[in-house]
């Protein structure tokens, strides 16, 4: 980078700890939890709007590009700097976090991490329910960015149904307030839910207010065993049309079960084809009811068995076979490829039978997991990045996942983003004009194109790779 | 790059990047930079390995890592981390040479018996006449770095013990005899606490087990190994597993989270398939932790203890030999104690073996955030399991300025006061 730039980035930021342009740090912020490495010439560590303006007025200047960062946990490239420039990394920037449980909001800086705010919610005998997988670890802002979702989603929605207001700087260094802190508002277009799911394209978010909502008193635990895949995915459809909304409904196949099994046994059956995992919350006495109810419908549909946890202990040993998936899964071999295609519900037996030919076609490890609830998979293949054939192959089994997704009227991506991973089908989709009007929406946020370019929109041509060949 | 040195490049492709230690981490906490997390340092490491990066850039990062191993226990792909450490740091020890007062400390003194207790006696004799007192007093003690003038301000009144009072022997067990011991005493635990060693082995008597104490035994070698030299810890494993094999022990038990994580991974030390590695293998299966015995046997507790206790695992005890519910369990059984958990309990306390000496700015940060923690809940005591973190303690309350306040122990030091042995 020119000496110029970091001259004035480091008059905006004037605190050596917050301005990285060492070789070491900047390649530990070469990458996310996704394929692609590429180093930025510089990365900020932003504590204040005021810092975040300067920021991006710099980088005006010198048109140079700018990446919003949280904890870098997006598994479709969101953060990279694929094009060199600023990192403006936000983890550092966590000061506020607010609970105000009359307006049953929360007022956050763009660092807070997710498990946070529901953590200090709860204090209140509130919840703030969208809880992706990695809530623990990333950031609200990069939740919003990626309009994060989880296993609650079923019931409850991802990230965009639960953001009120932003205070966003734009690709010129200004500074707008979207939406507000009340539930009902339909001032003008919906800049909010514009700018949540976009990726860091469109603009820089510095703060959010959150809607609340009460926490839910206890919850209940069952586990539903299938030999047959098939019916395991026709009950997720008659629960629901049963009268009941679980709070989570996950889905294991066989593989994500054996391989569990032999990384921890926990005593599963493997000669089962599928387990669902249901958790239904609310009061005790209905839990109770639709306990039974659940387990009813099940063993009508075809389970060969049904287990309801008793005590909280027995609760928390059925959810850690699924939280065990994605380690044991990754043992075979090192390299995992987590997509999360999605269909519509009533698709979901037939996605399965479609995952299983791929799967045969191009001979690769494919297993499956994931928010079966809301139809979102999570089709993980087990591969080896040194192994360039293996990767081929890959790519082009990936390819065949979006298709079937798509044709079944699913999408590209149910959580994880476009980031720079699935540009090259976002024409599929969108159609032509689709992702053109998206374009110019873009165009319009930021014309020259500094805010995190490279990502969602393809260039010319542009394939879906996992090599580098 | 020397090619003869082979960093543990395989192991790094278990990181998924996921990014769930970053929380676990002390030095990406207080630094807030992803360079100075697991995350990072693997990625550096598989860099080296790649020679896409310079020792010199990566150095820092490698160093400035305190081996807690937290990221190991929070890893969900079960990455080596323990292993692309070692492999950097004996890298990085072979390429750019250590600091003076570092290879003092470690090649001449610590395995060293007669140095050890040359200045043990020194320090004994010093504190005891007030020389320390004196010296610190005029200003002496200023020309030592401030690592050292903290270390010596909260150096316990050291104890040798004496030829007479430790006669290398066979305590037999109080009641009926459960199983037969043998007890390692280390080196530091034994110049500094003495008397924790000494009450273990009465309270291991106390639970039912006969415990034997051998001479021939010697330092684990944990702070060589950590700093990159595994020629001169393969020498120390060796003599200790030699000297143990000529006994019949059931378990052989310490008293050290540190020294222990060592001795229980000693077999990663030798190859796979070789001799030394089943010797080692066998040796390190009966090695266990003090509380984990005492955890299985009924202790008679006599005293009540009436106070507000919080525990600081030792990382190498919990994150390392994974003993992780038995001190819990032994310090709520003391009738009387009211046992608090605070936030971030099993973060390390950033003593770190001599990490305190040698990067002192850097662990003081990570101590405070721990004090912070610690003060929320208002204890009269902070139990330790491990030396270093004993004295890291110390040195925490003692920067809050609550040293009339705040006691700090070893876990069988308040066991031995709850079954009164004094
Ligand atoms: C093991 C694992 C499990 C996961 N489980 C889930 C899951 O269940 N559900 C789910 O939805 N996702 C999941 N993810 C994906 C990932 O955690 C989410 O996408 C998360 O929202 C990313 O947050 P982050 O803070 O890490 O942001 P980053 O990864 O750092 O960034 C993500 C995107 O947000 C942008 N961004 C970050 N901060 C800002 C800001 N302040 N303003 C504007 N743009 C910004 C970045 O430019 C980037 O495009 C998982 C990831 C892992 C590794
Ligand atoms: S060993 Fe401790 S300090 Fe080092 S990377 Fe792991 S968690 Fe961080
Ligand atoms: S938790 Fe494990 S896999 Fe995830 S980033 Fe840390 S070391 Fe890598």
């Amino acid at each position: 980078m020119h000496a110029e730039i970091e001259k004035e980035i480091r008059q905006v930021i004037n605190n050596k700890r917050r301005v990285l342009t060492n070789e070491a740090d900047l390649a530990s912020y070469s990458y996310d939890a996704s394929f692609g490495v590429f180093p930025p010439d510089v990365v900020v560590q932003p504590t204040s709007t005021n810092e975040v303006v300067g920021i991006v007025k710099v980088a005006n200047k010198h048109k140079t590009p700018i990446y919003p960062r949280g904890k870098g946990t997006s598994l479709s490239g969101g953060p990279l700097p694929v094009h060199g420039g600023i990192v403006l990394d936000f983890s550092k920037w966590t000061d506020t976090l607010i609970i105000e449980p009359d307006d049953l909001v929360a007022i956050v800086s763009p660092g807070v991490i997710t498990a946070d705010i529901n953590k200090m919610a709860n204090k209140f005998g509130l919840m703030y329910p969208p809880d992706p997988s990695s809530s623990h670890v990333s950031t609200i802002g990069g939740n919003l960015s990626e309009n994060a979702g989880g296993p609650r989603g079923l019931k409850y929605g991802v990230t965009k149904d639960y953001v009120l207001g932003l205070e966003v700087v734009t690709a010129d260094g200004e500074v707008i307030q979207t939406g507000g802190r009340t539930v009902k508002n339909v001032t003008g277009y919906d800049l909010t839910k514009l700018i949540v799911g976009s990726e860091g394209t469109l603009g820089i978010i510095t703060k959010a207010i959150l809607q609340l909502i009460p926490k839910p008193q206890s919850t209940g635990t069952l586990m539903v065993l299938f030999d047959d895949l098939f019916i395991a995915g026709k009950a997720i459809s008659s629960i629901l049309t049963g009268g009941i909304l679980p709070s989570k409904l996950e889905i294991m196949d066989q593989a994500s079960v054996v391989a569990v099994e032999q990384f921890d046994p926990l005593g599963l059956p493997t000669d089962i084809e599928a387990l669902l995992l249901i958790e239904l919350d609310g009061h005790p006495a209905a839990i109770e009811a639709e306990a039974k109810r659940v387990k009813e419908i099940c063993l009508e549909i075809g389970a060969i068995k049904v287990k309801t946890a008793e005590t909280k202990e027995e609760e928390a040993e059925l959810w850690k076979a699924r939280k065990l998936v994605s380690p044991a899964i990754v043992r075979k071999k090192p390299t995992k490829i987590s997509e999360d295609a999605t269909v519509p519900r009533s698709r979901i037996p037939e996605m399965f039978q479609r995952l299983k030919e791929i799967r045969d076609k191009y001979n690769i490890d494919l297993v499956v997991f994931g928010h079966a609830g809301d139809g979102n998979l999570h089709p993980n293949i087990i591969a080896d990045k040194r192994n360039i054939e293996e990767m081929k192959r890959v790519e082009k089994a990936v390819e065949e996942i979006f298709k079937a997704a798509l044709e079944m009227g699913g999408t590209l991506s149910g959580e994880h983003g476009i980031g720079m991973m699935k540009t090259p089908f976002m024409e599929m989709e969108l159609g032509t004009t689709g992702l053109y009007m998206m374009k110019r929406i873009k165009e319009a946020w930021d014309p020259h194109n500094l805010l995190n370019p490279g990502k969602m929109f393809p260039d010319p041509g542009q394939r879906f790779a996992l090599t580098n060949e | 790059m020397s090619k003869s040195y082979r960093l543990a490049y395989e192991e790094t492709f278990a990181c998924v990047q996921c990014g769930y230690c970053l929380p676990k981490c002390p030095t990406y906490e207080t630094t807030g930079v992803e360079t100075q997390s697991p995350r990072g340092r693997i990625n550096l490491v598989k860099l080296l390995a790649e020679e896409k990066i310079s020792i010199d850039s990566a150095a820092s990062s490698i160093e400035l890592c305190l081996g807690c191993r937290a990221c190991e226990t929070a890893c969900p792909t079960n990455v080596q981390y323990g292993t692309i450490l070692q492999s950097a740091k004996e890298l990085i020890t072979k390429e750019m040479p250590s600091s003076k007062m570092e290879l003092l400390l470690l090649e001449k003194g610590l395995p060293n018996k007669k140095w050890q207790k040359a200045a043990g006696r020194g320090l004994e004799i010093a504190q005891k006449t007030g020389m320390v007192s004196l010296a610190r007093k005029a200003g002496i003690m200023r020309v030592f770095p401030e690592s050292i003038q903290a270390m010596e301000s909260i150096a316990p009144m050291i104890k040798m013990p004496k030829k007479k009072e430790r006669k290398y022997r066979v305590l037999p067990p109080i009641g009926k005899k459960t199983y037969t011991v043998g007890f390692f005493v280390g080196c530091i635990m034994d110049m500094m606490f003495s008397k924790i060693n000494d009450d273990s082995m009465k309270l291991l008597q106390l639970a039912g087990y006969e415990v034997t104490l051998i001479e021939e035994q010697t330092c684990c070698g944990a702070l060589l190994h950590h700093s990159g030299k595994k020629r001169e810890t393969i020498a120390l494993a060796k003599k200790n597993i030699a000297v143990f094999e000529k006994y019949d022990f059931d378990f052989i038990i310490n008293s050290i989270g540190g020294c222990g994580a060592m001795l229980v991974e000693y077999p990663e030390l030798f190859d796979e398939h070789s001799e030394w590695h089943s010797r080692a293998e066998k040796f390190a299966l009966r090695c266990k932790d003090i509380s984990v015995l005492l955890a299985e046997s009924s202790l008679p507790f006599t005293k009540e203890i009436r106070k507000v206790v919080a525990y600081q695992p030792s990382c190498h005890l919990r994150h390392v030999q994974k003993v992780i519910d038995e001190p819990h369990q032994l310090i709520k059984k003391i009738p009387g104690i009211d046992y608090r958990t605070f936030e971030k309990q099993d973060m390390c306390c950033g003593s770190a073996g001599i990490y305190n000496v040698v990067h002192y700015n850097e662990a003081m940060e990570v101590l405070d955030q721990k004090m912070t923690h610690i003060e929320k809940v208002e204890p009269d005591i902070i139990v330790t399991s491990n030396p270093g973190c004993h004295l890291q303690m110390k040195l925490g309350v003692e920067r809050e300025g609550k040293t009339e306040k705040i006691k700090v122990v070893h876990i069988v030091e308040l066991l031995a006061e709850a079954c009164e042995i004094y």
